[in-house]
This record gives C-alpha cells, sequence and structure tokens, in this order.
C-alpha cells in the first residue's frame, strides 16, 4: 500500500490533493462535501478583510482545451469566513482548511491576518496574484519581488507577533519571467511554503457575432488542461529557488498529472478546474490513479519522489 | 473526444419572437435547433442567457418542443431591464441546457403546483407529460387572476386530443379566480379526494414548495422541488448556489430535487445566499 499521507509545513494531509481556491469555495457545507469527494484538504475562495462585489456575468467559460474565469474574488468579508470556519470546525474538522486571504493594498494585509489568525485555519494562503483584478489595483504584487516580499513580511511579523504557528504560503503568479526570485524574495521574508500557480494571462475570448469580449471583465485568469506544462516549469522554478514545500496547482485533472507535479518539487497538489472536466468525485478519482501509478512504479510513499526530475 | 463536449461558450441566437404575457412579463422565443447547435433540454432545466456586454443571468426552460424553445422572464432587476429593451432579430447567448429535471412516467398522475412564474416550468412539464400520456392536474397560484401565468395555454393543452387529461385549478389569493386561498391547501384537499394522484412537482416559491413537499410525505406521495439559487457559473465550478448543510449544488445537483431529499437541506425555505455569499432570510 503507497503511503499517500503528506505533511506540508507540518501539516497532516490524508492525500496531497487539495481544493484551489476559487472553486466550490464559498460555502462550509461546499467544502465539506469536497472532502466526502475524496480531497485530502480544501483552500476557502479568497477572503477579504471587508468584501469585494467581484464581477458581472459571463464569469467563466470553457472549452475542452482551456477555462477562462473573471468571478473578480467576490466575498463578503471577515463575517461570513467566521461563519465559515465555524460551520466546516463542526464537529470537527475532516481535513485541513487553507484560509486564502486577499488584499487590494499591501497594508490591510495586518489586520486581515490577525483577523484570519482568530478563526485557526491550518494554513494561511497570501494571494497576491489574481489577475483578475489587474484593471481595479494594477499589477498583482506577485509580479513584483519587492511588493511580494513585503506582503510576506507584513504577514509574517503578524503571526511572530502573536505567536502564531499557523504555516504562512504565498500564492504565487506565472505571469512574470522571475517566479523563481520572487519566490526567493518571499522565502528570506519569511514565508514557510508556496501554492504556484494562479491563473495564467489574463486571457480573453471574443464573441465573433457580436464582436464583444465574452466575460464581462472583458479578460479573465486561464486555468485548465492548457496551462498544466507552464505550471510545471514554475512550480520547478520555485522548488529548484527555495526546497520550501509547495501546493502545485495548475491544468491537473489526472493523477498522473498530479505525480508530475510532485516530480516538478510539489508536495502537495492543488486541484480546481478539475470540477469542470471530472465533476467534484474527481478528486476521489484522482487520489485512486495517484495510488495505481505508485503501485505500478514501486513507489511506497510520495516523499521519495517529490523534485526527483533529473 | 467529443470536441464540443467541454465547450461552454454561449451558442449566439436571435430572438424569434417576443410575446409579452404582461407589462413586466415577456416570453423570448428561439428556435431549439440550428446549424451545429441543438438544445436538446428535459422539462425543469434552464439555460443561462448571455446579454451581450451587460450580464449573464439563469432562466428556467418554459417550453422545448425540439423546434422552438421559450423563456418566460419577468422584468425584475438591472439585466432584466436591459434584455426588455432588446427587439425581434437582436442576438444573446444561449450555454446550457443545465441541471436536473422532473422525472414522470407514462401513467402518472401529476400534480403540477406552481406558484407565481413557476407557472412556465410547469407548463414545459405538462406538455411533455401529457404527450407521455400522463394525467395532469395543474394547481396554479398567484395573488389575483391577472397574474395567473401561462392560464390560457395550460387550458388550450387540456382540450382537443388531450381532453380530460389536463385539468387547469386556478387558486388566488383574492378570489378573483378559483379557489380562494392558497394552492398548498387545495392541493391538501386535493390529495385526500383524489388517491390516484402520485407525483407532485412544484415550481414556486420556497415556501409553497417546502409546504408542498411536506404533503407530499403526509400524504405518501413522491414530491419534486426546484430549488433557484444565485448562480455564477451555471455547470457546478463556482460554488455560488451550494446548498446548507449537504454542499450540493443548485445548478448541476439540482435544480430538480426529490422533495424528501429536499426537507432536509437545512436552508430550504428559511434562507439562500445573496451574489457574495451572505446568507439572506426568503
Amino acid at each position: 500500500m503507497t503511503n499517500l499521507k503528506v505533511k506540508f509545513c507540518g501539516v497532516e494531509f490524508k492525500n496531497p490533493t487539495v481544493l484551489a481556491s476559487g472553486v466550490l469555495g464559498v460555502t462550509a457545507a461546499s467544502l465539506k462535501n469536497v472532502i466526502r469527494n475524496g480531497a485530502g484538504g480544501v483552500t476557502t475562495k479568497s477572503i477579504w478583510l471587508n468584501g469585494n462585489q467581484g464581477h458581472k456575468n459571463p464569469t467563466m467559460l470553457g472549452t475542452e482545451h482551456y477555462f477562462l474565469n473573471a468571478v473578480g474574488l467576490s466575498d463578503a468579508g471577515i463575517e461570513k469566513a467566521k461563519d465559515l470556519f465555524t460551520e466546516y470546525s463542526k464537529p470537527k474538522r475532516l481535513a485541513p482548511i487553507i484560509a486564502s486571504v486577499v488584499a487590494n493594498k499591501i497594508d490591510e494585509f495586518e489586520d486581515l491576518t490577525r483577523a484570519i489568525v482568530e478563526l485557526d485555519p491550518d494554513v494561511i494562503e497570501v494571494n497576491i496574484s489574481c489577475p483578475n483584478v489587474e484593471d481595479k489595483f494594477g499589477i498583482p504584487f506577485a509580479c513584483d519581488p519587492m511588493q511580494a516580499a513585503h506582503a510576506t513580511k507584513i504577514a509574517r511579523k503578524v503571526l511572530n507577533g502573536l505567536k502564531s504557528k499557523i504555516p504562512l504560503i504565498v500564492k504565487l503568479s506565472p505571469n512574470t519571467p522571475m517566479i523563481g526570485r520572487i519566490a526567493m524574495a518571499c522565502a528570506e521574508a519569511g514565508a514557510d511554503g508556496f501554492c504556484a500557480i494562479n491563473t495564467v494571462g489574463p486571457g480573453m475570448a471574443i464573441d465573433l457575432k457580436t464582436r464583444l469580449p465574452i466575460l464581462a471583465n472583458r479578460v479573465g485568469g486561464v486555468s485548465g488542461p492548457a496551462i498544466k506544462p507552464i505550471a510545471i516549469k514554475c512550480v520547478n522554478d520555485v522548488w529548484k529557488a527555495t526546497k520550501l514545500p509547495i501546493i502545485g496547482t495548475g491544468g491537473v485533472m489526472t493523477g498522473e498529472d498530479a505525480i508530475e507535479m510532485i516530480m516538478a518539487g510539489a508536495t502537495l497538489v492543488g486541484i480546481g478546474t478539475m470540477v469542470y472536466y471530472r465533476d467534484v468525485s474527481g478528486f476521489g478519482e484522482i487520489v485512486k490513479e495517484m495510488d495505481a501509478w505508485c503501485k505500478k512504479n514501486g513507489v511506497k510513499d510520495l516523499k521519495e519522489i517529490i523534485g526527483c526530475i533529473k | 473526444m467529443n470536441i464540443k463536449k467541454f465547450n461552454t461558450i454561449p451558442e449566439m441566437l436571435p430572438i424569434k419572437a417576443i410575446v409579452k404575457e404582461t407589462d413586466t412579463i415577456w416570453t423570448f422565443v428561439f428556435d431549439a435547433k440550428v446549424d451545429g447547435w441543438e438544445l436538446g433540454s428535459k422539462p425543469g432545466q434552464f439555460v443561462m442567457m448571455w446579454i451581450p456586454g451587460f450580464d449573464e443571468k439563469p432562466f428556467s426552460i418554459a417550453r422545448d418542443d425540439g423546434k422552438e424553445f421559450w423563456l418566460t422572464i419577468a422584468k425584475v432587476g438591472p439585466a432584466t431591464e436591459k434584455l426588455f429593451t432588446f427587439k425581434v432579430g437582436q442576438y444573446v447567448g444561449i450555454r446550457g441546457p443545465y441541471g436536473t429535471s422532473y422525472t414522470f412516467k407514462k401513467g402518472d398522475h401529476l400534480a403540477l403546483l406552481a406558484g407565481g412564474y413557476g407557472a412556465a416550468p410547469l407548463y414545459n412539464v405538462a406538455l411533455h407529460a401529457a404527450k407521455l400520456g400522463c394525467k395532469i392536474e395543474f394547481i396554479a397560484g398567484a395573488r389575483n387572476k391577472d397574474l395567473l401565468l401561462y392560464r390560457e395555454r395550460v387550458k388550450k393543452l387540456g382540450g382537443g386530443k388531450m381532453a380530460g387529461k389536463v385539468k387547469y385549478h386556478a387558486c388566488t389569493n383574492d378570489g378573483s379566480e378559483g379557489f380562494a386561498g392558497f394552492n398548498t391547501v387545495y392541493l391538501e384537499e386535493l390529495l385526500k379526494k383524489d388517491k390516484t394522484i402520485n407525483k407532485i412537482l412544484t415550481c414556486g416559491p420556497e415556501v409553497m414548495m417546502k409546504k408542498a413537499a411536506e404533503l407530499g410525505v403526509k400524504y405518501k406521495r413522491e414530491s419534486q422541488v426546484s430549488i433557484e439559487r444565485y448562480m455564477k457559473c451555471g455547470f457546478g465550478v463556482c460554488g455560488q448556489c451550494c446548498i446548507d448543510d449537504t454542499g450540493l449544488r443548485a445548478c448541476k445537483d439540482g435544480t430538480i430535487f426529490d422533495g424528501k431529499t429536499a426537507l432536509k437541506f437545512k436552508e430550504f425555505g428559511i434562507y439562500h445566499r445573496d451574489s457574495v455569499g451572505m446568507k439572506k432570510a426568503w
């Protein structure tokens, strides 16, 4: 029997699959349903301190190759998050929950981190890389090593001040030629690990009849099968640069995709858009596929293959 | 791989006709089959309609006979206000059909319990169920007779070849037509009198549907309800429409749920969520 259990920044996951932020993450009941379907852990939809309306529809569309979304980080803020964590923890947590947090001003991460610690998430993921709010808020912090490090440092300082042991990870953007350098800057600023990658682009899809971009926001982040090679390469860059634990995310549709992500350097595997292609039951199926691959290839513990590529 | 299988890019269709039900409720008619695209919906399913450059919203299908499909839409907010400026021939984007459907079979005796706009999708059920050979009691509820949506169409369905197969029962709060009072009260009387009614299919305000599901349990009849929630994607990814405590998605695991299942939902008939996920009481 393969040991699919993994420890990520000291937190134990029963298997390496983790629901990525932004998919099925609005309510506690939904997150629990994802766990019941086989995921090893979940990530909330990104939480704002004071909420954010998000974009009008259409916010999502897909083809066999790619998926495009511009939900625009809609969220009701910290009070709703409290409700979510209370419900998720009743009667006890079925699996670790990662709190994704987002802010449009770097300094806001201070109050936000403080508020989030009170909810006692298993991991805090600082989302500095969503490309959907570019027009409104400027270039993502994750595309600039100074800003990325600054955001990390603020969260780190709050956690240290509170003597909190909650691991701090940073969600990185692929939309930069220097993801490795940015990861290094975050590591120096106190990141315990990373989630890589956020969506690619942004991209655009045009309706030929009306000659309009389809997404209400005109542009949206690209995910799905097409971005897997970009994600694999970015994860490997981050791994080589920092050797810190990574949630490898981007284009994972099958167990073999997940294995590939681990070989690139991931400890956990983030899965989101897969739900569009295989539905929520895909989590359990992917875990089985990973187990089957390990058995066939004589891998007894996933630790053996993390970042193993030659 | 079926190249179109995963395609959720809106299909651009011209509005074929507009039928004004009232000043604020219009039926938009479209071809159900165009080159390389077919709606192929089942009764109870919905589509997402893109009002180009403005917004996209879910609408239940009021008729799909394979040739045409209808969307009966109330002007209730900015998106529908925009849509009501559209003329015949203008294009909107349609994707779907989405969601589960009502289930019935030949020989069923159905009570279709419609509240307000719920009459439109249940008309589609009546249309298909009557053809299949079901007996139908169409129980419509509204505040007054002017708001009895689809009354004439359902009555017409009960004429001609279908005579005796489809019976229309009006219920109005003010007694201006038919039974004076809630349609659920009327339904209960009907269930007591007529033991052959074996299924209650309902669409309308959630409090009404909850009552109908409870009547189903009380009188040992199967019930099916249609749960509407704020939706973004329509295909089960965004998580906006998840129902407490199950986490089931209204758009994909529903919208049509077995009444007994729905009665187990903590929020059924009590609350729903808005566009940022905050709870709102019904």
